[in-house]
């Protein structure tokens, strides 16, 4: 029996699907057999993360109203053999699924998976009722920007009011130049502010866009910054001990650049 | 560090950030709006004045957090400012 996780955030851009597909291609890498799910329903985008748009036959709801087996809408990855996608429908709306049949569908995925990722869709409406209905842990995705922060706990306090109660904290797209200035919220703040264990950082990384415009996830680029953030995230949900990401290691003045030149 | 920072009154954006998120998520929480916390204040002050002389401008009502282990629940803290008590009232 393996374990569904529902990546979430409240606020929408705030890097939800990035990090189901960098979190999922990466247990995968570690060995695991892993599922995406696309709960987005309507509004589907972890297709395009994967580089898998174009083998999309079948999807959620067509599994739902039976139109298909469920196998038939699985989507195999290109890189992994033990890592798939479950698309869900572009043309149909959130209501075309309802929580009961979400929580069957992901009962069934996790006889087949050690690890089913949810996607969870923007909001706090039907599409967030379906996504959160069949999991058993949550990842809430947050940026250190105020109206994301506020949006997290609003979700916080929803999956707690669902007795979700194993929930963690990804701080997503931090830039340590503008946390070390004061300009930005720090690590310290946020989980002061949300009161929620922390399961990990991930910096600003330019090279996220590079690798969403390929469609290949940056866990599989060894030079990513964000990508090494998401493989250490992957461990932890193992339950590893890995300790966060250095913040210092991009250091910028006077001294900054003579160590850069000796470094080479 | 920036040098000129040291004589700015103006405090990191950041710190900014986190007071405002602090005091929104507050009413957040609670599901209170500062709308509210207008007319309670103003109930209260229209029930103390019933029995004591106010300094309505000394009055102060804030939502705040008391919790213990991360379960936050909200107080309700008012401090009033009592110029003298009614004869009513003794």
């Amino acid at each position: 029996m393996g374990t569904s996780i529902v990546v979430t955030s409240g606020k929408g851009g705030v890097g939800k699907t990035t990090t189901t597909a960098n979190i999922g291609t990466a247990l995968a890498m570690l060995g695991k057999k892993v599922v995406v799910v696309d709960a987005d329903t309507g509004l589907r985008n972890l297709d395009l993360h994967l580089g898998l748009e174009n083998r999309i036959v079948y999807n959620l709801v067509d599994v739902v109203e039976g139109t298909c087996k469920l196998k038939q809408a699985l989507i195999k990855d290109k890189r992994l053999d033990n890592l798939f996608l479950l698309p869900t429908a572009q043309t149909k709306d959130k209501t075309a699924v309802t929580p009961e049949q979400m929580q069957e569908l992901v009962e069934n995925l996790k006889n087949e998976f050690d690890y089913v990722i949810i996607d969870c869709p923007a909001g706090i409406e039907h599409g967030f009722e379906n996504a959160v209905a069949g999991a058993d842990r949550a990842i809430v995705v947050t940026t250190p920007e105020v109206s994301a922060v506020r949006d997290a706990d609003r979700i916080i306090g929803k999956l707690e009011a669902k007795g979700l109660e194993d929930h963690q904290l990804i701080i997503n797209r931090i830039k340590f130049e503008m946390t070390k200035k004061g300009e930005m919220l720090n690590i310290d703040d946020m989980t002061d502010i949300l009161a929620i264990k922390l399961l990990g950082i991930v910096p600003d990384d330019e090279k996220i866009v590079i690798s969403t415009n390929r469609g290949e996830p940056a866990v599989t680029d060894p030079a990513s910054k964000a990508g090494q953030a998401y493989k250490n995230i992957a461990r932890r949900l193992l339950g590893e001990e890995v300790p966060f990401m250095e913040l210092d290691n991009e250091e910028s003045g006077f001294f900054s650049i003579f160590k850069k030149l000796f470094r080479r | 560090m920036d040098f000129l920072k040291l004589f700015s009154k103006e405090p990191p954006s950041k710190d900014v950030a986190k007071e405002r998120l602090k005091l929104i998520l507050i009413h957040d929480r609670a599901n209170v709006s500062p709308t509210f916390l207008e007319m309670l204040k103003s109930d209260i002050i229209r029930v103390i004045s019933d029995y004591a002389e106010i300094d309505e401008r000394g009055l102060e009502i804030k939502l705040t957090k008391a919790g213990e282990e991360g379960i936050s629940t909200p107080a309700l803290i008012a401090n009033i400012p009592i110029r003298k008590m009614k004869d009513t009232a003794k």
